[in-house]
């Protein structure tokens, strides 16, 4: 069965810098770096200590408000260091990656047969869990709770995303015994969204509910997938996974090996020769920037994730646990002499104010960090609709969050979206307000008073 | 270069005292800031406030200089001793009589804002860089500048500060000031002596005994709301040789302006057009109520109702309020929906007060003003809607 979404509202963001299909292997990274940041809402409870030898998909922290979750090493070698911030907050844990990897083996499982509990079971202990999210908060999907669905998207819209028909290629197999085992946690379907007239992998996938999405981004979001499909209600759950986190859990599944690997584009005005790169969860970046283009003292911005919600990292720093793309541009902390009055043609707007993107639709932009301009009270109304395809009032909501009525958040329907779906209404705020940070905000609160 | 370091080097001096949101409103108006996004989106639209507010005011200017035109033209026509309309000398009455009007409302609003950005160490915000253009153009011309400057303090820090500043006002901070004048001093906002330069000086000179004319300078408005015979003709309505208020007077320039702002996508064109057709339905109820004869030649609203419906777009500060006033963001509706309910009242109620409003033959302003408060109570129910519709679902669940 195949049902068509379209999307009207939303903005095609055009960057320059797109990956092109062609992959290379990453320079093998020689630390692993796992970061509990990552995995919003958890806090870790060490299993190892430093100095400790470990294998690839040997556990290194559980959720201490959950020990089923494990958390484990994408690689096999010795935990190097262990940072702590304030309160003795575990940062991040350093690994040292051995020259020949060993995997822990964690047991194939034959999909077809097993049952929901064997299954479940599995993705806990082998560290694949991590990769199920739930709807409502956007945080790892609690197992003890049963989802009314599960929802993937085979379709990315976000600008410079990683082709994901190009990335999934080849990995039906895995990408099967994913959806699968992933069927069986679920009373209800398991829903996937490919591109229209697109060629991905998943479209062939048995015991799937299929759909084409079409149109401009969030097309590709899964909360855009989710709203119009089967939107989330109070005291329900709904499970998301990634689809290139399938390949991983899959392979998981297939083999007993937990393999990190994943194909990541590395996209972005900054990079000379931007295409993809097979590396590991965790893996520094600096691994693949530099030999790709960029200066070591040049002025730029790295991203792990899109531009529009991926992660600020350092340059000794990690691709992080859930992103395939990392976008590097310029960094915009220049003046620019009446950049508020004069006539822009290098800058995406949304409106006509000496504002001329307008002329260009299909021009491809080079943007840069520039905040361009202040940060000021909510002012204009009528914008953010326009970008914003659920069916949700987004400054409302954004407002609610604000000023953390439960009531307000509740019925305005926070438990349906996540930061992400607010990125291009922040992108387009002409006030300059965070409003991926008020959403998850407004989350933690609900998290805290209502669970 | 240069100056760029230079005033880069000042703002890190500043950083942290109580100067810096002064320092920082002056240096952002010469250079857009080197801010960078930190987390959430790594790149931004390129409008922010400031290209937004800038635009408004340009979609104003030609109102403005017609208006200095026409403050002259009026003059000398009142006087007996007409001037070409495109002419120095009707511009420099104009300019003599609007340009302080103008200095005033910027000079004593924008110190307001700047004191209170200093004193509540925030940003100064771009919403007055609008509402100091609109105060000299809906007031009348011979306004005394105390009397303005009286009028813009109590606007800003009543109508706006007292509320947090932009984005938290309730009502139009400019109409907000024109309300002051009007209920504090409406001698000087009604009558028919105040719309044309001199006519209230020339009033004052019979008074003291002068044989001369008395200088009439009645709004069309006011003709007709006293029954009378209108002399100027549909063109001169539209075109704007009217008297008036200094900038309300060119329906021809604000639709203009208007057509301005809905290219640029900043105003409103939900306001502006439901607005028009509010307007329009309550003209042609008069209109019907008076071929119905149910309205009799001697009642003393027979003069407005009897206005052919559309003629009431062209006259007043109907188009002016529409375009430039009922789409300011912060005080309509804020959704979609509610800004239909929100315009077509404005215009629905504006041609309701106008008629029945016998001390003063104009509604637009109060239409506004009530429809600022209005407004959240309308997104209260079209946000309702939505709540009520997930409620729904979530009931035909657990059904």
């Amino acid at each position: 069965m195949s049902n068509d979404i379209k999307i009207k509202k939303g903005l095609d963001i055009k960057l320059k810098g797109e990956a092109e299909k062609a992959t290379e292997n990453a320079i093998i990274s020689n630390f692993c770096t796992l970061r509990p940041e990552d995995f919003h809402g958890v806090t870790p409870k060490l299993l190892v200590k430093v100095g400790a030898k470990v294998k690839a998909g040997e556990p290194i922290f559980y959720d201490k408000s959950n020990e089923a979750i494990k958390f484990v090493s994408p690689v096999s070698g010795e935990i190097l260091e262990i940072s702590r911030g304030e309160k003795r907050r575990i940062l991040a844990v350093k690994i040292q990656a051995d020259k020949e990897q060993s995997f822990q083996d964690h047991g194939k499982l034959d999909v077809n047969s097993a049952k929901a509990e064997d299954v479940k079971a599995h993705l806990l202990t082998s560290g694949c869990w991590p990769f199920i999210k739930q709807r409502p908060y956007d945080i790892i999907a609690n197992p003890n709770k049963s989802p009314k669905a599960i929802f993937i998207s085979g379709y990315a819209s976000a600008p410079l995303a990683a082709d994901l028909d190009y990335t999934l290629k080849g990995k039906e197999v895995e990408l099967q015994a994913a959806v699968t085992a992933l069927g069986k946690l679920t009373e209800g379907k398991v829903h996937v969204s490919v591109g229209k007239n697109t060629n991905s992998p998943l479209s062939g996938l048995n015991g799937i509910t299929l759909h084409t999405v079409s149109g401009p981004h969030p097309s590709g979001n899964v909360g855009t997938l989710i709203n119009k499909i089967d939107p989330v209600n109070k005291g329900e759950v709904v499970w998301t996974v990634n689809a290139q986190d399938l390949v991983i859990i899959g392979e998981m599944l297939l083999t007993g090996k937990f393999n990190a690997e994943r194909i990541v584009a590395l996209a972005g005005s900054s990079i000379k020769k931007p295409r993809y790169f097979k590396t590991k969860i965790g893996s520094e970046i600096a691994t693949m920037v530099y030999d790709n283009g960029i200066d070591k003292d040049g002025n730029d911005r790295i991203i792990s994730g899109n531009v529009l919600s991926g992660k600020h990292v350092k340059p000794d720093g990690s691709l992080d646990y859930y992103s395939n793309v990392i976008t590097v541009i310029p960094e915009g902390d220049d003046y620019e002499l009446f950049g508020w009055n004069k006539p822009v043609f290098n800058k995406i707007s949304q409106s006509r104010a000496l504002t001329f993107s307008w002329l260009t639709p299909n021009k491809k932009f080079d943007l840069n960090t520039n905040t361009n301009g202040e940060h000021r009270a909510f002012v204009l109304t009528g914008n953010y609709e326009e970008v914003f395809p659920l069916d949700i009032y987004p400054l409302q909501i954004l407002k609610a969050c604000m000023y953390n009525d439960l009531d307000e958040m509740e019925a305005l329907g926070m438990y349906e979206v996540a930061p992400e779906d607010f990125a291009l209404t922040e992108f387009v705020c002409v006030s300059k307000q965070p409003h991926q940070e008020i959403i998850r905000k407004g989350l933690d609160v609900m998290i805290k008073e209502i669970g | 270069m240069g100056l760029k370091s230079t005033l880069h080097n000042l703002k890190e001096k500043y950083k942290g005292t109580k100067m810096a949101p002064a320092f920082n409103a002056l240096h952002t108006f010469l250079y857009l800031p080197n801010e960078t996004t930190h987390n959430g989106t790594h790149i931004k639209v390129a409008d922010d406030l400031k290209r937004t507010m800038n635009i408004v005011i340009m979609a104003m200017v030609p109102c403005l200089l017609f208006g200095m035109f026409n403050a002259g033209y009026q003059h000398f026509s009142a006087l007996g001793t007409p001037v070409e309309f495109l002419s120095w000398d009707a511009f420099y009455i104009g300019l003599i009589k609007i340009l302080p009007l103008v200095i005033v409302s910027y000079g004593v609003g924008l110190a307001i804002e700047f004191l209170f950005a200093v004193i509540n160490k925030h940003e100064v915000e771009e919403g007055y860089l609008v509402t100091g253009m609109l105060v000299p153009l809906i007031v009348p011309i011979d306004t005394p500048l105390w009397m303005l400057a009286v009028a813009v303090a109590f606007g800003v820090v009543i109508g706006k500060e007292v509320f947090g500043g932009t984005g938290m006002n309730i009502l139009n901070p400019a109409l907000t000031i024109r309300a002051f004048l009007f209920f504090a001093y409406p001698t000087w906002m009604s009558g028919d002596k105040v719309w044309v330069h001199g006519a209230v000086e020339r009033d004052q000179m019979i008074a003291a005994g002068e044989k001369l004319d008395a200088i009439s300078g009645e709004t069309i408005l006011g003709t007709l709301a006293q029954g009378k015979e209108v002399v100027y003709s549909l063109s001169d309505m539209f075109y704007g040789f009217i008297p008036g208020s200094v900038g309300e007077t060119s329906t021809l320039l604000i639709l203009l302006g208007g057509l301005f702002l809905i290219f640029t996508k900043i105003g409103s064109w939900r306001i502006m057009l439901s607005s028009t057709i509010g307007a329009l339905v309550m003209g042609l109820i008069f209109n019907g109520l008076v071929s119905a004869d149910i309205i009799s030649e001697g009642s003393k609203f027979y003069g407005l109702m009897s206005t052919t419906f559309w003629h009431h777009l062209l006259i007043g500060g109907f188009a002016f309020g529409t375009v430039f006033m009922a789409t300011d963001p912060v005080t309509a509706s804020q959704t979609n929906k509610g800004k239909w309910i929100y315009g077509f009242l404005i215009g629905f109620l504006s041609i309701m007060i106008r008629v029945f409003n016998p001390a003063y033959p104009e509604g637009v302003m109060l239409a506004i003003l009530l429809m600022n408060v209005m407004a959240p109570t309308i997104d209260h129910y079209v946000v309702q809607g939505n709540v009520k519709q997930r409620m729904k679902r979530l009931k035909v669940k657990n059904a």
